[in-house]
């Protein structure tokens, strides 16, 4: 038995080593189809399906090109829905790499051994449980009668929570019902998707730059600002990717915190649920991805990625 | 002269590990100084202890006379060229160069003009657009030069600068480094495992073993006259002979050395002279010289070198019994040690 599989084998392995293009052509099929058909062609579906043609009489869909979906967006209504969520999405994205940068420059740098274990667990931790537990145990949180409202009383900073609440834009009738309540949450929901390429990019720093840099003359905030921070900005650029774009189609948050209306996730729920609009709802995900592309571009001219 | 760099009993210790132990040294200015040793020897510690990146556990040390312990590598007037170069992958060749200058606050044409002839020093000029990438070892190499010297330190140190180069380029930099040094006039501190390099640039050398100096001398000094084993050892190829078979030839059992090429083979024993009987085990053709192993009993086997080319009485075959002449003024007498 042994012959006769070494019969097979031992011919086939010595025609895949010599045919080197037959091995790649064999090794990359299965992930290229997964690729090409289920992840970009699912993606081009939605992309065609954003210029079918919605009746709004008979609620049929047609397909006839038309780029009414895409005019529809910027009718006043929908238009709000983007900005709002393109405003929470900057926000949250802001606030997550301003909190990110000490924590994984911390990480990255200094802490050795069990801090490093207890440091990874610590960021990592919260994304294994669920999202929808911690959605929910913010709305907890928040909520008046609530542990921050406690603590906040305790503080004697009561005045100024209500001060804040005031504010246009960032406040609301309470914190579970204001924006800041749900910037809150994102920024919490989202904050390891930043530390963590953040981290990979200061550890990635040859501490020799760092002490050439020194040597060289310059100050500690000077080797920060020209070599530590230029270096590390792609790190901060792929976070923001993350946090931005998850922000941008979340659609649970949205429903749990904060003050009424719409998010583009929710939208897209709300279109391709109840309304039937699949269109519209296509053309309002292309807005992320548009978003997204743009802030690429704009990332690349600004030179983020000529240190990789 | 005046003293750039001194070391005064300088420790660095890492837990139990004595990296330096209790090193004192005086390095004058314009001179071109080698710390020459093994890995693990000491060496680097030592120059990053100059640089500012290590602080000394204990001792003193001083630059240009004035204590440095505590002060950081941006306040002290030295700068580094790096084993692995570091150069800022992110910059420019020029933004490189200029960098020193940059933090300073120089004014943007000025540290411009200034990195453009610091490049045409080190030979690269119009390289200033490219990125370090893409450039040759040899080229970055130059560019960690032209960038450590912009801000016109008065002691240079330079760590392995050459140990990623090939042999051609390396000795091609040799001669460039040496005459840089010249024209700038300024210290250099260059640590190197390589005896060749550091005898053929250097005008002293400090010779560093488990953290500790053994010998600092010219390297002329260091060769015909090594003081310990580990140095007669390590700097060129040397026999060094000691116990059972140094007592047979010399009635001491005091370590000595003999370098191969003051080894003669003669027919019969002589009285001015000191020698052993032996067996020639092994011939090397190394172009210029011949190398012969002679096992002797009662200890390693000796090394023998003749030139080639010229009429030698005595050239033996393999296997043959051989007998070795040197003259006591070539002998050694040395410190035992490791």
């Amino acid at each position: 038995m042994g012959t006769a599989s070494a019969g097979v084998v031992r011919p086939l392995s010595n025609l895949l080593y010599r045919r080197s293009t037959l091995r790649l052509f064999l090794l990359l099929t299965p992930p290229l189809l997964w690729f090409g058909v289920v992840y970009l062609g699912s993606l081009l579906a939605l992309l065609a399906q954003s210029f079918n043609t919605f009746d709004d009489f008979t609620m049929a869909v047609t397909p006839e090109f038309t780029w009414a979906n895409y005019q529809a967006l910027f009718e006043e209504a929908n238009a709000d829905i983007v900005l709002r969520t393109v405003g929470m999405a900057a926000a949250v994205t802001i606030a997550s790499a301003l909190l990110a940068f000490p924590i994984a420059y911390y990480v990255a740098r200094y802490a050795q051994g069990w801090r490093k274990g207890f440091f990874y667990v610590a960021i990592m931790l919260p994304m294994w449980a669920s999202y929808i537990v911690k959605a929910y145990a913010w709305t907890v949180i928040l909520t008046k009668g609530g542990i921050l409202y406690w603590l906040i009383g305790n503080l004697g900073l009561t005045g100024a929570l209500e001060w804040v609440l005031e504010l246009p834009y960032v406040g609301g009738t309470s914190l579970s019902t204001s924006n800041l309540g749900r910037f809150l949450v994102f920024t919490y929901i989202w904050l390891p998707f930043m530390i963590l390429p953040v981290q990979a990019s200061i550890e990635r720093v040859p501490p020799q730059l760092l002490q050439a840099s020194a040597d060289l003359g310059a100050r500690p905030t000077q080797t920060f600002r020209t070599v530590i921070l230029p270096l590390a900005f792609p790190g901060v650029v792929a976070g923001s990717i993350f946090t931005f774009s998850l922000t941008l189609g979340d659609y649970i948050i949205p429903q749990l915190v904060g003050p009424p209306g719409l998010f583009i996730g929710s939208m897209v729920y709300t279109l391709q649920g109840s309304v039937g609009n699949l269109p519209l709802a296509a053309a309002f995900t292309g807005v992320p991805i548009l978003l997204v592309g743009a802030y690429l571009a704009m990332a690349r001219r600004l030179g983020a990625f000529d240190a990789l | 002269m005046s003293t750039a760099v001194e070391l005064r009993q300088v420790s660095r210790h890492y837990g139990a590990v004595r990296a330096v132990d209790a090193v004192s040294l005086s390095i004058q200015d314009g001179e071109f100084f080698s710390l020459l040793g093994p890995s693990g020897s000491g060496k680097t510690t030592c120059l990053r202890l100059i640089a500012g990146f290590e602080q000394p556990t204990s001792g003193s040390l001083l630059l240009h006379g004035q204590e440095a312990a505590g002060v950081p590598p941006y306040e002290r007037d030295v700068n580094t060229v790096f084993q692995d170069y570091a150069l800022f992958p992110h910059m420019s060749v020029r933004d490189n160069v200029a960098y020193g200058l940059m933090v300073k606050g120089v004014e943007k044409r000025k540290r411009h003009a200034e990195a453009e002839a610091a490049l045409e020093l080190v030979a690269l000029k119009g390289f200033g657009q490219r990125r370090p990438a893409e450039l040759s070892g040899g080229q970055r190499q130059r560019v960690a030069l032209a960038r450590a010297v912009i801000n016109k330190p008065r002691v240079l140190l330079l760590d392995e600068p050459l140990g990623a180069l090939d042999l051609r380029l390396r000795e091609q930099m040799q001669t460039e480094l040496k005459s840089l040094q010249r024209r700038l006039g300024i210290t250099f501190i260059y640590v190197t495992h390589d005896q060749g390099e550091a005898l053929s640039m250097s005008d002293r050398v400090a010779v560093f073993n488990n953290g500790r100096i053994e010998q600092v001398d010219t390297p002329r000094g260091l060769y015909t006259k090594p003081r310990t084993v580990f140095v007669a050892r390590f700097v060129g190829a040397s026999n060094v002979v000691e116990g059972e078979l140094a007592r047979r030839i010399t009635g001491s059992e005091r370590p000595f050395s003999v370098r191969p090429e003051h080894i003669r083979f003669v027919r019969e024993a002589q009285a001015e002279h000191l020698g052993v009987e032996g067996t020639l085990v092994d011939v090397q053709y190394h172009g210029a010289t011949s190398r012969f192993t002679v096992e002797v009993p009662g200890g390693p086997p000796l090394n023998v070198s003749l030139p080639n080319g010229e009429e030698e009485a005595v050239r033996p075959a393999l296997g043959e019994p051989v007998r070795l002449a040197w003259s006591r003024h070539a002998m050694v007498e040395l410190e035992p040690g490791a």
